[in-house]
C-alpha cells in the first residue's frame, strides 16, 4: 500500500503548481491578442504611438510570460514524476495531445516569442506583425491541446481498458478531439484568459488616467482593452453557461456537487442561490432556492430532471458492486483464464472496473471487501460538496462584477467621458485580480469537482501516483515553495517598476518623467 | 493502418532519438553558453553579449526538451512512467536549475544593478551547467541499469537512492554531455561575436574538446572490459501487444558490445563522436566555426546514437529485475496512439525546422558590443 501522506502530499503538490502556473497563462492568452490588435493598428495607420503601445505593453506580457515557461516546465514534468501510475495507465490516450501540444503550438509561440522582443530591427513590419500574430496563436493552440488533454480526464472519450496492457488505450483520435467538454472548456478557458488580459490593460491605463499623464497613450490602451474586454466577458458567460449544460450532459456529479443538491426533485429543478452543505447529513442548510433555473440551464427544458447526490450515489454503489467483480475477471484474466467466458464477462462489467478499483483505499484484494468497506467506497465516490458550492460562487460572482465593470468601461469610454468617471477608474484599477479569482476558482471547481477520480469513472486520484516516499515529496514541495515564493516576488517588483514608470520604460523620449530625467540606457 | 505495429515500433526508437539529437544540438547550445558565460564573459557587456547570441532562440530551442518529453509520454508511457519517478530527485534538480533560464534571460538586463545582473549570470551558468551534466549521468545509469521493477499492475518502484546515481560510471558519462554541450556552446559564440572574447572561447573549445574525447574514449574502454549488459532470452513476437513483464533476460558481461559485433557498420557512430570532436577543434583552431559548429552537431548525434545502439533494444534495463526492464518492442504504445503520433511528427516536424530556420537567418551576422548598444531591443 502506498503512503497516504505521500499521496495527500502529491494532490497538494500538483494543485499548488497548477493553480500557481495558472496565474500566468491567462495573461499570457489574453495579451497576445492585444498585442495583435495594437501592432495591427500600427502596421495599418503607421502612427508611432501604437509601436510603442506593443512594445510597452510587450515588456510587461514578457515579465509574465518567462514566469509561464519556468512553471510550465514542472506541469510536463510532474506527471512522470509523481504521477507515474497514472502516465502508465493513460499516457496512450492523455500523451498523445500533451505531445501534439508541443509539436504544433508550444514550437510555435516559442520559437517566435523570442523575435517579438529582439526582431524590431530585423524584420519588415508586416513581417513582425506576424510574428506577434503566430506567437498569439502558437499560445492559443497550446491552451486547446491542453483542454482536449484535460477534457479527456473528465470526460474519457474514445478510449478502452485493455487486460493485455493493462491500460487505457486509444481507440479513437477524433473523438478525443471533438470531446465536448474539451471544446466548451476550451472556449470557456481562453475567454477568460482574454478577459484577464483586458483587465489588466484597463486598469494600469486607468492609473495612468487617475495620474493625468500619457494621457493619449492611456486613453488608446483603455479602448483596445475595453472593446476586446467586453466581447471577452461575453463569451466567458455564455460558454460558462454551455459548461453547466455540458455537465448536466456528462458530469452529474460534479454538477450535483456544485450546486448542494443533494435530493432528485420533480422537472424543472430549482437553483441553490446559497445555503450551508452538510456533508455527513447529506443535505445543504438554509438553501435559498429559485425555481426552475436550475433545469433550464442544465437540460435546455422544463421536463427533464437533474439528479441530486443521494442518486448518484446509490448509482455508484451498484457500480461498486459491478466493479468488485470485473476486477474479479481481470485477475482471473491476468492469472491465464483468457476463456472467451470469461473474457465476455470482463467486457460486460469493465466499463465499472474503475468503480471497482475504489476499493483499493480500503483492502488491496478489491474483491473481499466487507459490506462496511464497499459504503465507505460509496462514500468516497462523490467530492466533498461544500468546498466546490462557495468556490463556484466566487467565480460566478466575479464573473458578473467583472461583466458589470467592463461594460461600465466601455460604455463611458465610448462616450469619451472616462476621464470624468473618476470613481469608476479607481473601481477598473482596483479591479484587476478579480479575473484571477475567477479564474483559481474556476480551475478548483472544474478539478476539485472530478474528485475522487484522476480520470473520470476510470482511475482514481489516489491510485495514479508514483511509488515515492513522503521525503521525496518534501525535498519538492519546499523547492517548489521556495522558488515560486522568490520568483513571484521578484515577477511582481518588476511588474510594478514597469507599470509605474509607464511608455517611459521605453526610452523613446516621448513620455512622462522623460523630460525630466534623462534616459537611462541599459 | 499504413504501418505496420513492428515498423511503428522501431520507427519510434529513431523519432526519440532524433527529439533527444534536435535537443541536444539546439538547447544544448544554449545551455553551453550558459556553462561558459561567467568563465568567458569578462565584462557585463561581454556577457551580454554571448547572451544575445542566444536570446531569441533558446525558448524555442528548450522546446525540444519538453517535446521529447512529451513524445516519450505519448510513444512509451511506462518508460516515461519509470524515468522520471524513479530518478526523482535528480529530475527536480534539472527541473530547479531550468527555472533560471527563462527569468534569468528576460529578466537580467531589465535593470542596470551590477549585483542583479551578476546574480542572473550564475543562474544562468546552473541553468545550463545541472542539466547537461545530469542527463549524461541519467544516460550512464541507463547503460548499468536502473534498480527498479514493475509490479502485476504495471506499477513502477525504484528501489535505488539518489547518490546512487552519482557512481564513477556515470560520472564519467556526465563528463561526456558536459564537456560535449560545452565545447558545443563555445563554438557558437565564436561564430556569433567579436572582439577578444573569440580568443578565450578558443582554448575553451580546445579543451573541453579534449576532456569530450577522453571521456567518451574511456567510457567505451569501461564499457569493453565486459561491463555488464542484458540480452533477451524469450519474447513475444514484436508485433504483440506490449507486456514488459513476458520476456526472460539475462546479464551478459560486455552484451553492450553485441550489436557493434553483429552489425559493424554501427562503429560509424562511435567514429563520429570522436572525428566530429577532432573536426570541431580543428576548424576552431582556424576560425572556421561554422564547419566547427556543423562538426560538433555532428559529434553530439553520433554520441547520442553510440549509447542508443548500445542498449537496442532496451531502453531503460532494470539493474534489479532484468524481467521488469523496458524494450523497443514491450514498451510502447498502442498501434493507434503510435500511428497518429507518426503522422503528427511526420506533419509538423518538418515546420518547426522550416520556420527556426527562418528565425535564425533573421537574427543570423556576428554581434558587437556596439551593435548592442545601439539596438533598442536586446537583452
Amino acid at each position: 500500500m502506498l503512503d497516504p501522506t505521500m499521496i495527500e502530499l502529491s494532490r497538494w503538490q500538483f494543485a499548488l503548481t497548477a493553480l500557481y502556473h495558472f496565474l500566468f497563462v491567462p495573461l499570457t492568452l489574453g495579451m497576445t491578442w492585444i498585442l495583435v490588435i495594437m501592432e495591427s493598428v500600427y502596421v495599418m495607420t503607421g502612427k508611432e504611438i501604437y509601436r510603442d503601445m506593443t512594445k510597452f505593453w510587450g515588456k510587461l506580457f514578457g515579465i509574465n510570460f518567462a514566469l509561464g515557461v519556468t512553471t510550465g516546465l514542472t506541469m510536463e514534468f510532474q506527471f512522470g514524476t509523481n504521477w507515474s501510475y497514472y502516465s502508465h495507465y493513460v499516457g496512450d490516450v492523455f500523451g498523445a495531445p500533451l505531445a501534439i501540444e508541443g509539436l504544433m503550438a508550444f514550437f510555435l509561440e516559442s520559437t517566435f516569442i523570442g523575435l517579438f522582443f529582439l526582431g524590431w530591427e530585423r524584420l519588415s513590419k508586416r513581417q513582425h506583425l506576424a510574428v506577434t500574430f503566430l506567437t498569439a496563436l502558437g499560445t492559443n493552440l497550446s491552451a486547446l491541446w491542453i483542454l482536449v488533454a484535460n477534457g479527456w480526464m473528465q470526460n474519457p472519450v474514445g478510449a478502452e481498458f485493455s487486460y493485455q496492457t493493462m491500460r487505457m488505450e486509444m481507440t479513437s483520435f477524433v473523438e478525443l478531439v471533438l470531446n465536448p467538454v474539451a471544446q466548451v472548456k476550451f472556449i470557456h478557458t481562453v475567454a477568460a484568459g482574454y478577459v484577464t488580459g483586458a483587465m489588466f490593460v484597463m486598469g494600469i491605463s486607468a492609473y495612468y488616467l487617475l495620474k493625468g499623464r500619457d494621457l493619449e497613450f492611456a486613453k488608446r490602451s483603455f479602448s483596445v482593452g475595453a472593446g476586446f474586454g467586453l466581447a471577452a466577458i461575453l463569451s466567458v458567460i455564455v460558454l460558462g453557461d454551455e459548461s453547466g449544460y455540458e455537465l448536466g450532459d456528462v458530469q452529474k456529479t460534479k454538477l450535483a456537487a456544485i450546486e448542494g443538491e443533494w435530493e432528485t426533485h420533480e422537472p424543472p429543478a430549482g437553483f441553490n442561490l446559497i445555503g450551508f452543505p452538510d456533508q455527513e447529513a447529506q443535505q445543504t442548510r438554509g438553501a435559498i432556492t429559485i425555481p426552475w433555473v436550475m433545469g433550464l440551464i442544465t437540460t435546455r427544458s422544463v421536463d427533464e430532471e437533474v439528479k441530486g447526490l443521494k442518486d448518484i450515489m446509490l448509482e455508484n454503489e451498484a457500480r461498486i458492486r459491478s466493479g468488485m467483480r470485473a476486477y474479479d475477471y481481470l485477475q482471473r484474466l491476468r492469472n491465464g483464464d483468457t476463456s472467451e467466458a470469461n473474457i465476455a464477462l470482463f467486457e460486460e462489467t469493465k466499463a465499472d472496473l474503475g468503480y471497482g478499483l475504489l476499493l483499493k483505499a480500503y483492502t488491496p484484494n478489491v474483491v473481499d471487501a466487507t459490506e462496511a468497506q464497499i459504503q465507505a467506497a460509496v462514500k468516497l465516490s462523490i467530492p466533498p460538496v461544500a468546498p466546490l458550492f462557495w468556490s463556484f460562487r466566487i467565480m460566478v460572482a466575479a464573473g458578473f462584477a467583472l461583466l458589470l465593470i467592463i461594460t461600465l468601461g466601455f460604455y463611458y469610454n465610448a462616450r469619451r467621458e472616462i476621464e470624468q468617471k473618476r470613481w469608476l477608474l479607481h473601481v477598473i484599477l482596483w479591479s484587476i485580480p478579480l479575473p484571477w479569482i475567477a479564474i483559481e476558482t474556476g480551475w478548483f471547481v472544474a478539478e476539485f469537482g472530478r474528485q475522487p477520480w484522476a480520470i473520470g469513472e476510470v482511475l482514481p486520484t489516489f491510485l495514479a501516483t508514483s511509488s515515492l516516499t513522503v521525503n521525496d515529496l518534501i525535498f519538492s514541495l519546499v523547492g517548489f515553495i521556495g522558488f515560486y515564493t522568490f520568483l513571484l516576488a521578484i515577477e511582481i517588483w518588476l511588474m510594478f517598476h514597469f507599470a509605474r514608470q509607464g511608455p517611459s520604460s521605453l526610452h523613446t523620449g516621448r513620455y512622462h518623467f522623460e523630460t525630466a530625467t534623462p534616459a537611462t540606457e541599459y | 493502418m499504413l504501418i505496420d505495429y513492428e515498423t511503428l515500433k522501431l520507427v519510434w526508437w529513431l523519432f526519440v532519438g532524433v527529439l533527444l539529437i534536435g535537443f541536444a544540438i539546439t538547447d544544448g547550445m544554449d545551455m553551453g553558453v550558459g556553462n561558459l558565460l561567467p568563465f568567458v564573459g569578462k565584462t557585463d557587456d561581454e556577457r551580454r553579449l554571448m547572451i544575445n547570441t542566444v536570446g531569441p532562440h533558446w525558448d524555442g530551442n528548450q522546446v525540444w526538451l519538453i517535446t521529447a518529453g512529451g513524445a516519450i509520454f505519448a510513444a512509451w508511457p511506462v518508460v516515461y512512467a519509470a524515468a522520471f519517478s524513479g530518478f526523482y530527485v535528480a529530475m527536480l534538480l534539472v527541473l530547479f536549475a531550468l527555472f533560471f533560464r527563462p527569468v534569468g534571460f528576460d529578466y537580467r538586463s531589465k535593470l542596470g544593478d551590477a549585483r542583479w545582473r551578476k546574480a542572473w549570470d550564475w543562474g544562468l551558468f546552473i541553468g545550463g551547467a545541472v542539466p547537461s551534466l545530469v542527463f549524461g549521468v541519467a544516460f550512464g545509469n541507463l547503460l548499468l541499469g536502473v534498480p527498479f521493477h514493475l509490479d502485476e499492475l504495471m506499477r513502477a518502484y525504484y528501489t535505488g537512492g539518489f547518490f546512487d546515481l552519482l557512481n564513477p560510471f556515470a560520472l564519467l558519462a556526465g563528463i561526456v554531455s558536459f564537456s560535449l554541450l560545452t565545447m558545443h556552446g563555445g563554438v557558437w559564440i565564436q561564430m556569433r561575436t567579436t572582439g577578444p572574447i573569440i580568443q578565450r572561447v578558443k582554448t575553451w573549445i580546445l579543451w573541453t574538446g579534449i576532456a569530450a574525447m577522453s571521456a567518451f574514449a574511456l567510457a567505451g574502454i569501461w564499457l569493453s572490459m565486459g561491463m555488464e549488459g542484458q540480452a533477451i532470452v524469450t519474447q513475444p513476437a514484436l508485433d504483440a501487444l506490449p507486456d514488459p513483464l513476458a520476456k526472460t533476460v539475462e546479464i551478459v558481461p560486455g552484451a553492450w558490445l553485441q550489436n557493434y559485433h553483429d552489425y559493424p557498420i554501427t562503429w560509424i557512430f562511435p567514429a563520429l563522436g570522436f572525428i566530429g570532436v577532432m573536426l570541431t577543434i580543428i576548424m576552431s583552431r582556424s576560425n572556421r566555426p561554422g564547419w566547427g559548429f556543423f562538426s560538433s552537431s555532428l559529434a553530439i548525434s553520433g554520441v547520442i546514437m553510440t549509447a542508443g545502439i548500445a542498449l537496442f533494444p532496451f531502453v531503460m534495463p532494470s539493474s534489479t529485475h532484468p524481467g521488469s526492464s523496458l524494450t523497443v518492442w514491450d514498451a510502447p504504445s498502442s498501434h493507434l496512439t503510435l500511428t497518429v503520433m507518426f503522422w503528427a511528427v511526420l506533419i509538423f516536424l518538418p515546420i518547426v525546422i522550416a520556420y527556426t530556420v527562418w528565425n535564425y537567418r533573421k537574427m543570423w551576422g556576428r554581434l558587437s558590443i556596439e551593435e548592442m548598444h545601439q539596438r533598442t531591443s536586446a537583452y
